[in-house]
């Protein structure tokens, strides 16, 4: 990115002026190597993000940010309701409510060791992954209902995972006025064989080990021990989700130009939040959120089974689940005042700090988990939400770190053959459907996570707990 | 002017996918393919069976959008790949048809899903050396 056009408010904060249609500036957080990194797309997404109506603040580009649709992937902006603002399809995008979720497992790394391979072939047996991979759970109209409308409510109550889990997702594992009724029988169809399947790109179930505590005592409360084994699931919405996205979208584009709203970009396709269709996305955004946490306390419940016939006395509770494609109404101090506020996170993670009254009494003291994935072969992270987090982007975080070179280049450069057989030597042991997808999915296809947490650290944005390590991945 | 032939350009985390061909519809018919190969390899399918699909827009770049993600539903609900097409498309009106068989994993060279086609990237014109061009990124 060109940043002589840029104002620098710190070594990880820069703006971009309000211009032209521009009603709010632009925030890019991230350090100098980052931004320089950064596509010129990102600055331009962010600006005409600036432009919606009902902005409230500015747009924001967190440090791993990069060229998405409409919205920058690592994009952030709210709006207010009362200032004519906006709802966008585009700012929540094609996989709503794709987030992570980890439990832990207690058990020592140096157990898991001998056997394994044998976990990972139980867990690849049990989470069906991958194209044309189809789920045991089938569901017929009213129940597919009650899963829009319940979430991960919904699955604990058919006997999929704990009641204990539902305090660790966000919103309880249900969002609130779901509205089933504006999902369409399309979206139903493309997810009946789909409840409780990973999908493929970068989805993924992984058995990965603590191996830095940075805070320990976050780490403690979070029940994070170094040398301890977790699982984490990275999937969303499913075929479900992807349909919402891809209809309203195309309504929104095609109301807006014959409203004669000219969009920057035709997929900031939006709708004031007030407007009828609005309402329509809102509803069945909800619902597909709910399918997105019904999915992962599914396969969560699959995954716990596959690894208690291995180790039958493992406690499994669920660290958290985040989501990171989404559009939330929230209460934010605007100026000393409380605004009610809808934010859209495109690749960016709620970070409630300390004290927040969404957050689970026993994690209240010490903030939310941010769990923040990356490539099979390198790093993940667990952080926490700050205080501070609200005034810089709404209580937002970084979701990963993002590509550093296409798909098409990735199958040139690596073979997935021979990259299984590589990660196997580094102690990773892959399985997949797909061996394409695992070149495409090579480690060095993307960015440097580490990095990416650092600069949102400094940034204020959330603080490092803990590192983990992939030690099994399972990829679609 | 060269024939009809598909082909990828880079999008960061994503597939572009680009249809040319001497027609509007030949250039619909390469976009499928380029489609199907951002999925998995359909040179290794045997069109057996076809399925038809319909569907219109206000233009032709919304219409290409619609025709990509038509096939992605027909993919994703039948568990079908397709390795064959045929285009008509009357002012902005499509009538098309697409032929393939079930999804084989161990045959079929699988890469990943197609979430929907997006309006990135999206263009569909005429071009003076190469007939017409339709093209979009497709989130992966």
């Amino acid at each position: 990115m060109d940043i002589t056009q840029l104002e620098r408010i710190s070594d990880v904060e820069w703006r971009i002026p309000a211009t032209g249609a521009m009603r709010v500036p632009g925030t890019i957080y991230a350090d100098e190597e980052l931004i320089r990194a950064m596509d010129d797309k990102v600055r331009e997404q962010v600006s005409n993000v600036a432009t919606l109506p009902g902005i409230v603040k500015a747009s924001y580009a967190l440090p791993d940010a990069h060229w998405g649709y409409g919205f920058p992937i690592g994009g952030v902006a709210a709006f207010d309701p009362d200032q004519d603002g906006v709802i966008s399809a585009g700012g929540v995008g094609f996989d709503i409510s794709c987030g992570v979720r980890t439990m832990l497992t207690g058990v020592p790394r140096a157990e898991l060791e001998p056997i394994k391979d044998r976990v990972a072939d139980a867990l690849f047996r049990a989470v069906p992954a991958g194209l044309g991979s189809t789920g045991e759970i089938r569901l017929d109209d009213d129940e597919m209902t009650a899963m829009l409308d319940g979430g991960a409510r919904w699955a604990v109550a058919r006997g999929y995972g704990e009641p204990g889990d539902l305090a660790r997702i966000e919103e309880g594992g249900r969002a609130r006025d779901a509205r089933p009724e504006f999902v369409s029988s399309r979206a139903r169809q493309r997810q009946r064989g789909q409840m409780g399947t990973l999908g493929s790109g970068n989805h993924y179930l992984e058995v990965q080990e603590v191996v830095d505590i940075i805070d320990p005592d976050v780490a403690a409360a979070f029940g994070l021990r170094q040398g301890e084994v977790v699982i984490t699931i990275h999937c969303g919405s499913r075929g479900l989700g992807h349909q919402i996205g891809t209809e309203f979208l195309r309504e929104m584009t095609i109301a807006a130009e014959a409203a004669g709203i000219r969009l920057p970009e035709r997929e900031l396709a939006c709708a004031p939040i007030r407007s009828e269709v609005g309402q329509r996305y809102l509803g069945a955004m909800r619902a597909g959120i709910n399918c997105a946490l019904a999915n992962r306390q599914i396969i969560g419940h699959l995954a716990r089974e596959a690894f208690a016939d291995v180790f039958p006395n493992a406690k499994m509770p669920l660290l958290f689940d985040v989501s990171h494609n989404t559009c939330k109404e929230e209460t934010h101090a605007i100026d000393g005042r409380p605004r009610r506020l809808f934010v859209h996170r495109k690749g960016a993670t709620r970070a409630f700090g300390p004290g927040h009254p969404a957050l689970p009494e026993d994690l209240r003291p010490f903030g939310q988990p941010v769990l923040i994935g990356g490539s099979m072969g390198t790093e993940s992270w667990v952080l926490v939400g700050t205080r501070e987090s609200e005034a810089h982007a709404f209580s937002s975080a970084v979701h990963g770190a993002g590509r550093s070179m296409s798909r098409h280049q990735a199958v040139r450069q690596w073979q997935g053959r021979q990259l299984i057989d590589q990660l196997r030597t580094q102690g990773i042991v892959i399985r997949s459907h797909s061996t394409r997808g695992v070149a495409e999915e090579a480690p060095g296809a993307y960015k440097d996570v580490g990095a990416v947490v650092v600069v949102a650290e400094r940034a204020g944005l959330a603080r490092r707990v803990a590192r983990l390590k992939p030690l099994i991945s399972i990829k679609g | 002017m060269a024939g009809a032939y598909w082909e990828h350009f880079a999008h960061d985390a994503d597939v572009g996918v680009r249809g040319i061909g001497p027609t509007r519809e030949a250039a619909f018919e390469q976009g499928g393919l380029a489609l199907m190969h951002a999925i998995g390899d359909p040179s290794r399918v045997e069109p057996r069976e076809m399925v038809e699909i319909a569907c219109e827009a206000p233009d032709d770049a919304l219409l290409f959008v619609d025709w990509l993600n038509a096939l992605v539903f027909e993919v994703a609900t039948r568990g079908m790949l397709f390795a064959r097409f045929e285009v008509q498309i009357d002012d902005h009106r499509l009538v098309g048809r697409a032929w393939g068989e079930p999804i084989d994993p161990a045959r079929d060279d699988l890469a990943v899903e197609v979430k929907g086609a997006t309006y990135t990237g999206l263009a569909v014109r005429s071009d003076p050396e190469r007939g017409w061009v339709a093209q979009c990124v497709v989130d992966v």
